[in-house]
């Protein structure tokens, strides 16, 4: 089909779908796929991959026919590192074998996905990473450790960067596997956090064995691999349209609003400035996507990520802070494993504990402050002593 | 609404950039500021005749280009880049701005003739107000008027009156306010100014005879227009003033070395420089948003316009700060244009409403009020 589809056909095939599958009397993973077979997951995947090969932006046309028709969606909280990075890299790395097995079940949310990248010694200097990956016949065996794996406890697959080659420079040595999660080498432990549950984990690696089949990308690609992962988590984060208030600023000024009694001057100053941060965000977002749509993708992404994480922090910050007695208590304590992250969920101290990820998971926020400076804005880079050395001599 | 610039402006832009890099190299444009020339008057004129600039978004049937304010903001973006001495502030976007927005009332007085002239850039026009007023501010009561249109009192503080044929004036008639059109009976005293290259100026009226335009609610309709109109625009002018401060501060510190290596590698400053750079990112959004709504009409313009405001205005000192810090003693020196910019900025956020005054205009519209 030519990337010429208008709206109009579109919308027929939406409501075709709709026809075909009464979202009211029809199974919710049936109705899914059958989405997903018709083209309409992801319009701009591929035909027979969920996709029309049109562009991102005629998404919304589809999306707004489904809403509007009660359809269900494929949670897309709860498989956000499946369609946000590893959809994107299986789609430009793998074979045909492997996008036929991997996508579908991913868009439909019937397979969840996790993400084995950092470890104990090497989180933002991710090319240190060091899971050993040897070869043993068609297949390789893992072993190493990896951590701050969120979603690894619901996980049927993980993206997976490992070391192949320790006596090459860092960039050189890794490859990039998709990780079957039910593999006996795999164990997964809760990791707590800050706000009490184990929304990550602890993953070890021992021996496990992946077929070279799983492989994406070449043998000693793997840096190159895990950058596509990377682009997309930030435009994953920061891409998605939003109206007005949408997001920790809403939950704000709701309170502000209910809450009569505890309005100060003081606080009344900062909440008004922090909306109209959030406001001039939130149309950066809007400019972003535009951009896309006319496929002239900006560098704004990152921005829109740093701003994001440094408004919701300040913003639940505030929320505490403008609860005053009841900012003194929290509402539960208790170790869960939860399926969804939810940054608006819950009550303001978890929103506050929560959002101090938002600078660190998908790349800090320090790391962002380089790539802008580095890659945007053309600054030198600093002294590095680490890029011509083989991994295994680096200094640990 | 677009947040993007379309084509036919990426060319406007083009245009404006060119001349400008011509005719208002910083240098030239500092050997002017304490002469008694403070405006250049000859690329005024090669802007108004030539590129047509101030009759961008005067609608056809005035003898304008039927284009829209948002062409009119790309304008301000290059002009406020260039901290270009012209007086556009005050004849197009303030003036004009008002004359037009009494020319669409009922009862309009303004005849096109008029319109048609200051569009074309023959006369130049400034509105008889503080740069400092607000959209929502009082109408203003320091000058009156008699029956007969006589006109006596004073407005301070005046943007690009010294360079103005024909002054906007509000004035206190008998029947209430009222605005009038006044061409001679005034007189302007140029004040010694923060900002060099738009300096306010002094004016009093002594029995000057003004031509009514409009009176009544329309009149205070019509400056308040005026105003948003001019506190929305001057975001675009901001944004143009931050992105000129990143760039030039970027380009020196990839050059100038210290401790063997270029300053711009130290990481302290490129977080510094990542951080403006998110701001000018959002600044961006903030003002091609307010441009677009006034453009429409979109009745969420006076939010558009408080949020580009007090969010700009901070980009555009916080730029221009940091402009200063990171070049240096150079930096210091009256030699280097940093200055020119952080004078423009620092006035800016006064001009057309402090960013608290947008901010607690923001606060009832979005229903986020104070304590009681
Ligand atoms: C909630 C959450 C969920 C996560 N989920 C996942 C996941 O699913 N999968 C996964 O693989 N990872 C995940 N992560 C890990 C995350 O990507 C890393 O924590 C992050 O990249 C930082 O690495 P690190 O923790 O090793 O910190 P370090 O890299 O050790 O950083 C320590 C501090 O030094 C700063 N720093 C480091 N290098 C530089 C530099 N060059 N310049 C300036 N400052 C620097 C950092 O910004 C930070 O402040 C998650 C993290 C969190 C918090």
């Amino acid at each position: 089909m030519s990337p010429a589809v208008t709206v109009d056909e579109l919308r027929r095939r939406t409501q075709e779908l709709l026809k075909a599958h009464d979202p009211q009397a029809t199974d919710r993973l049936e109705f899914l796929r059958a989405r997903f077979d018709a083209g309409l997951a992801w319009v701009h995947f591929p035909e027979g991959l969920g996709g029309l090969g049109l562009p991102r932006a005629a998404q919304a046309t589809v999306d707004a026919e489904l809403e509007a028709a009660g359809a269900p969606d494929n949670e897309p909280g709860r498989i956000g590192i499946g369609l946000g990075m590893a959809a994107p890299t299986i789609l430009r790395y793998g074979t045909d074998a492997q996008k036929r097995r991997f996508l579908r079940p991913l868009w439909t949310g019937e397979e969840v996905w996790c993400q084995l990248f950092s470890e104990p010694g090497a989180g933002s200097d991710l090319a240190a990473a060091g899971a050993r990956a040897r070869r043993d016949g068609d297949d390789w065996l893992v072993t190493g450790q990896k951590v701050w794996t969120s979603s690894a406890h619901n996980a049927r697959w993980a993206i997976l960067l490992t070391r192949t080659d320790p006596d090459v420079p860092k960039h050189q040595g890794m490859t990039y596997f998709v990780c079957d999660m039910t593999d006996p080498g795999v164990e997964v432990r809760p990791l707590r956090q800050i706000t009490g549950e184990a929304e990550f984990n602890e993953v070890f690696l021992t021996d496990a064995r992946i077929p070279d089949t799983h492989r994406l990308g070449d043998v000693g690609e793997g840096w190159q691999v895990a950058q596509t992962t990377l682009m997309n988590e930030r435009v994953a984060i920061g891409g998605r349209a939003a109206p007005r208030e949408a997001g920790m600023v809403g939950v704000v000024a709701q309170t502000w609003r209910e809450r009569p009694e505890l309005r100060t001057h003081e606080l009344h100053d900062r909440l008004l400035r922090l909306w109209v941060e959030w406001e001039a965000l939130r149309l950066a977002g809007d400019r972003l996507r535009q951009q896309l749509a006319v496929g002239a993708p900006g560098p704004e992404g990152s921005a829109m990520k740093l701003g994001f994480a440094s408004l919701s922090q300040r913003l639940s910050a505030l929320e505490v802070e403008l609860l005053a007695d009841e900012g003194l208590r929290y509402d539960d304590w208790t170790l869960r494993r939860p399926e969804t992250v939810d940054f608006t969920g819950r009550e303001a101290g978890y929103r506050y504990l929560r959002a101090k990820g938002n600078s660190i998971e998908g790349g800090t926020s320090e790391i962002l402050r380089n790539i802008i400076a580095e890659r945007v804005l053309g600054l030198p880079s600093e002294p590095r002593v680490d890029k011509d050395i083989p991994w295994k001599d680096l200094p640990r | 609404m677009s947040l993007l610039y379309s084509d036919v402006e990426e060319d406007l832009r083009g245009a404006v950039r060119s001349l400008l890099a011509d005719r208002c190299a910083p240098a030239s444009v500092l050997a002017r500021c304490e002469t008694g020339e403070p405006y250049d008057l000859g690329l005024w004129r090669t802007l108004t005749r030539e590129l047509g600039v101030t009759s961008l978004h005067v609608p056809e049937r005035l003898g304008g280009q039927g284009a829209s304010l948002r062409e009119t903001a790309v304008v301000m973006e290059e002009l406020g880049r260039a901290v270009a001495p012209v007086p556009y502030l005050g004849h197009s976007v303030l003036a004009v701005g008002a004359l037009l927005a009494a020319e669409s009332s009922v009862e309009s007085r303004v005849t096109a003739s008029l319109v048609a002239r200051l569009a074309g850039g023959e006369l130049i026009a400034a509105l008889a107000v503080p740069l400092s007023m607000w959209p929502g501010a009082d109408f203003p009561t320091s000058v009156r008027a008699s029956g007969d249109g006589v006109l006596t009192g004073r407005a301070s503080a005046v943007a690009d009156a010294f360079a103005a044929d024909l002054l906007v004036a509000p004035a206190l008639g008998p029947d209430g306010p009222s605005l009038y059109a006044v061409t001679s009976g005034f007189a302007v005293t140029p004040a010694v100014s923060l900002d060099l290259t738009r300096p306010v100026a002094d004016v009093v009226f002594d029995g000057a005879a003004g031509e009514l335009v409009a009176s009544g609610d329309a009149a205070v309709a019509a400056l308040s227009s005026a105003l948003s109109v001019g506190a929305g625009l001057l975001a675009a002018e901001q944004l143009g003033v931050a992105e000129q401060c990143l760039e030039s501060t970027v380009a020196y510190l990839k050059e100038r070395r210290q401790f063997g290596r270029p300053v711009g590698s130290f990481q302290a400053l490129k977080h510094r420089l990542a951080d403006l750079w998110h701001e000018i990112v959002t600044a961006r959004a903030a003002a091609r948003h307010a441009a677009d709504a006034l453009a429409v009409r979109d009745p969420d313009a006076p939010v558009a316009v408080a949020v580009a405001q007090s969010h700009c205005a901070a980009v555009a000192v916080h730029a221009a700060e940091e402009c200063v810090q990171l070049h240096g003693g150079i930096g210091m020196t009256w030699e280097h244009p940093a200055h020119l910019w952080l004078k423009r900025a620092k006035a800016d956020e006064i001009a057309l409403g402090t960013p608290g005054r947008h901010r607690a205009a923001l606060a009832p519209l979005v229903n986020l009020p104070g304590p009681s």
